[in-house]
């Protein structure tokens, strides 16, 4: 009862807004911190460093995405770069079509694609919905490893198509000539164009705290710690387990359309297997389960990705061995190791 | 579309089935057993192709070659199992993916720095080059039947291995309880260290064989490795039958979806568009396949709950 | 007397040739505890498991409220108001007391398509969440992870999950199971007071907590009923006492 009461006084709005425990510092630490460095950078005349905030900000919405499904559903997921891909080639196509002025998929009735972004964003939500419904319902008629080597499959199978349909650049890919637009916005500009990328995180992340702070989130975590149970209170785990799925796979194909253009080329290489490992490596090494652990997976990915990137060639070897460390000795992951134990009610 | 075309790419395709089952059954052993799920068996594929290639290129022996290559990945499987694997078998199937994953990065950097991004090759011995003519007019490749011969004497091989030896019945019976062969009182970590040896020795195989057909290099084991994968989904994971039988359906359907689709869609499409379309869909066609089973029997063909 | 809210009638099954359940029938009336007792492998744990729904039997039927159930799935049963606590603990045990009965609620309402509305202040879940916590006695743990309680604490906080779902007929387990004697105490005096609202089928090893709360006894040996009769009855019956004596030792 104390908790009812205390939600409708004013202090409880307020503390909602201002953080109180080490995390929610943290948490705020994060993204001050981001866009802090955009504007630093902005300023010092440092593109390169503004182009990179965009790309953690847009990376981190899409391991956002997938750890609605990974770390809130338990789902593990090894095919989200099939969404990542499908919101990349949506944005890549239409911008095609718009740009050589030709209906899309070369059939006559088609619209001669868009280069408008939010025209854009509503087909890649519209399709990677029914994307992520129909390989979900499949995936999850499995569970366990059949679950993750399922998910692996289907994301294949979109790369493999992607590279042989000549049409649309098949292995070489496709460039995005003129970035797509969004109204009143300038999307050239580089530092507009983070703050675009930063909003959609910010609300993707937002959208991620309602949910799992909802009546629909709290049957998905039962669901994942014990869907037994949940299924004797009469609750079927699967439509959750799939809805949370499909709403992961929006969020993840919606980053795939931002990066896109952030890049100004789509490719195969969006759809690859090795996307889908790191996504889920950058979940796991921010924090899997905490709500802003994929935005501190991808900042400290993105970071040595870039750093130890400059220093060798071979990165990825120093990568495996620290995610081997992280793995076999530092289950938290990074937000685990700064903010202590996650805390329930 | 004539009778010995047909032929030739079922022999093509069942030799792929050969080289898939030799991955798949490693891996569908490895999580038998040990609840495992490994994305590095592709690694040792490819450390099988590397060390088969530099062995026989310094002794000029291709058959050296080979049995030092798939020995040098067992015992890289070895030494894998004894310092990472055997933490893993605990865990739950993320860490295990995030762990092996980690390796795979690991492996494919490393060989990269040693050899550099430039494949090797390694040639077809002498006395297997060249054609054989089989009945109804049809030559084909020695190596490649060569390598269908293998295969059928690795599953035979792997079936009494499995149901006629002491180590198979161990194997059996770590299927079915891990706690019983505890009591029984068979060693479980070596047990553990030798059917991962053996899945790695069997992908090492796979990987020098094949390494003579295509070329050696970092990142080979990745795409017959997610093959692989479907092959055990598809019969089955935990179950060697079910390895076999997916591994020669994956192979013939995908071989003959490469060859015959676009032929027949030429029959109704414009020469480049049957081309494209027929070769997106071969493409796709091993994975809606899986899907297909799956939608029907979710454990897979012989797989058990 | 009224309708039974439970009637089991000649239920059978068979493990190949072990007979776990033969002709059993048993029912269960408002306002009682029937209890059922026997021997460890007298098939207790079988004619459960074809209660709630786990198992299906070879012959017989089972009614829930007049309504035959007995091709009723799991989750059917339990919405049709079967109720039952588990004898394994199965509470998420990574969440708060609190947390763990709310989803049982939750599923009460029908409600988990429900993505916007903040939970942790959702009066419709969160009071009566508070009123069955404070019939329990655990207001005082209802911040507090499932993983930190005791072992009593953990039945009390299933049995107020298995509440919180409104049944019309409780199983109970081995509810006294494991619990101190104080525990055990407070168990039978909620028992005592629940029965008046929901009926109880009881399944309990603890003999002093049986004579002291059913209102009849039915006797398992082998799969069958042996006896059945009111609590005084069964005490003195020579048969159960044989049974009983002869091979059960706690």
């Amino acid at each position: 009862m104390t908790t009812v009461l205390n939600s409708l006084k004013p202090q409880a709005l307020v503390s909602t807004l201002i953080p109180q425990t080490r995390e929610h510092w943290i948490n705020l630490l994060l993204i001050l911190g981001l866009v802090g460095a955009a504007l630093l950078a902005q300023y010092l005349g440092e593109r390169f460093y503004v182009n990179l905030a965009s790309r953690i900000a847009i990376i981190a919405m899409a391991a956002v995405g997938l750890n609605l499904a990974l770390g809130f559903g338990g789902m593990v997921s090894f095919g989200h770069a099939a969404f990542f891909g499908l919101g990349g080639y949506v944005a890549g196509i239409c911008a095609y079509h718009a740009f050589n002025m030709n209906p899309a998929l070369g059939i006559g009735f088609l619209p001669e694609g868009t280069n408008q972004m939010l025209t854009i964003w509503a087909f890649t939500l519209v399709l990677s919905g029914l994307l992520g419904l129909a390989i979900g319902k499949i995936s999850l008629g499995t569970s366990g490893v059949y679950f993750i080597m399922i998910t692996l499959a289907f994301a294949q199978m979109f790369y493999y198509f992607g590279i042989s349909w000549p049409a649309y650049g098949g292995e070489d890919g496709l460039p995005i000539y003129l970035r797509n637009e969004l109204p009143l916005i300038d999307t050239n500009n580089r530092l507009t164009f983070f703050f675009v990328a930063a909003a959609m995180l910010l609300i993707s992340l937002w959208l991620s705290q309602r949910l799992m702070g909802s009546r629909f989130g709290a049957a998905l975590t039962m669901a994942r710690l014990n869907p037994v149970r949940l299924a004797t209170t009469g609750v079927d785990p699967q439509p959750i387990k799939l809805m949370a799925f499909v709403i992961s796979a929006m969020i993840t194909a919606l980053a795939g359309a931002l990066y896109a253009d952030l890049n100004g080329f789509v490719g195969p290489n969006m759809l690859s297997w090795h996307f889908s490992g790191e996504l889920i490596v950058i979940v796991i090494l921010g924090g899997v389960g905490r709500l802003y652990g994929p935005l501190a997976g991808a900042i400290l990915f993105v970071l040595m990705e870039t750093w130890l990137g400059g220093v060798t060639r071979y990165w990825q070897f120093w990568l495996g061995l620290i995610l081997l460390g992280v793995v076999l000795f530092a289950r938290g992951g990074l937000l685990g190791l700064l903010a202590g134990r996650d805390k329930d009610v | 579309m004539t009778v010995a075309l047909i032929i030739e790419q079922i022999l093509n395709g069942i030799q792929l089935g050969t080289m898939l089952f030799l991955m798949a059954s490693g891996l569908t052993l490895v999580f038998g057993v040990m609840g495992l799920i490994n994305l590095a068996h592709g690694s040792f594929y490819m450390a099988g192709a590397f060390v088969t290639a530099i062995v026989a290129a310094t002794t000029g022996s291709f058959w050296i070659g080979l049995l030092v290559g798939t020995l040098a990945a067992a015992a890289i499987g070895v030494v894998i199992e004894f310092t990472i694997i055997r933490r893993l078998y605990d865990r739950d199937h993320l860490d295990q993916v995030l762990a092996t994953f980690a390796l795979i990065l690991i492996f494919s950097e490393g060989t990269y720095m040693i050899f550099g991004s430039s494949p090797m090759f390694l040639s077809i011995p002498q006395e297997l080059r060249g054609s054989v003519n089989l009945p109804l007019d049809i030559s084909y490749s020695k190596y490649r039947l060569a390598i269908i011969g293998m295969g059928i004497v690795v599953a035979v091989g792997l079936y009494l291995l499995i149901s006629k030896t002491r180590l198979g019945m161990r194997i059996r019976a770590g299927e079915n309880d891990r706690e019983m062969i505890g009591a029984l009182g068979v060693d479980i970590k070596t047990l553990y260290t030798l059917v991962f040896a053996l899945g790695a020795g069997l992908a090492g195989l796979a990987g020098s064989t094949i390494g003579a057909l295509q070329s050696v290099r970092v990142g080979m084991g990745e795409p017959v490795l997610i093959m692989a994968f479907v092959v055990i989904v598809i019969g089955g994971i935990g179950s060697i039958k079910g390895a076999l039988v997916g591994a020669v359906l994956v192979g013939v359907v995908d071989t003959m979806g490469r060859v015959f689709l676009p032929m027949t869609l030429s029959n109704f499409l414009p020469a480049s568009q049957a081309m494209s379309i027929g070769s997106s869909i071969s493409a796709m066609l091993i994975y809606i396949m899986m899907a297909a089973i799956l939608a029907f029997k979710p454990n897979g063909l012989f797989g058990s709950k | 007397m009224s309708e039974p809210i439970l009637r089991i009638e000649q239920l059978n099954k068979s493990f190949g040739a072990l007979k776990a359940t033969r002709e059993v029938s048993l029912d269960l009336y408002p306002g009682e505890i029937h209890a059922l007792i026997g021997p460890n492998g007298a098939g207790k744990s079988t004619l459960i498991g074809q209660v709630t729904g786990n198992l299906m039997p070879d012959s017989g039927r089972i009614f829930l409220a007049g309504e035959d159930i007995t091709n009723r799935k799991v989750a059917e049963r339990a919405q049709l108001g079967l109720g039952r606590s588990f004898q394994i603990s199965s509470l998420a045990v990574e969440l708060s007391v609190r947390r763990n009965v709310m989803m049982a609620i939750q599923a009460t309402q029908g409600s988990s398509f429900r993505f916007w509305k903040p939970v942790r202040s959702d009066s419709a879940l969160l009071e009566p969440t508070a009123d069955i916590l404070e019939r329990l006695g655990l207001t005082e743990r209802a911040s507090t992870l499932v993983a930190e309680l005791s072992h009593g604490e953990r039945r009390l906080v299933e049995m107020a999950c298995a509440l919180a779902l409104k049944p019309r007929v409780m199983l109970l387990d081995e509810p006294m199971a494991g619990m101190g004697s104080e525990g055990a105490n407070r168990m039978v005096a909620f028992l005592a007071e629940l029965k008046q609202e929901v009926p109880i089928l009881l399944i309990e090893h603890d003999m002093d907590a049986v004579f002291q709360l059913a209102d009849r006894v039915s006797v398992l040996v082998s799969g069958a009923v042996l006896a059945h009769g009111s609590s005084d009855e069964i005490r003195n019956h020579p048969a159960v006492r044989e049974a009983y004596l002869g091979e059960e030792t706690d």
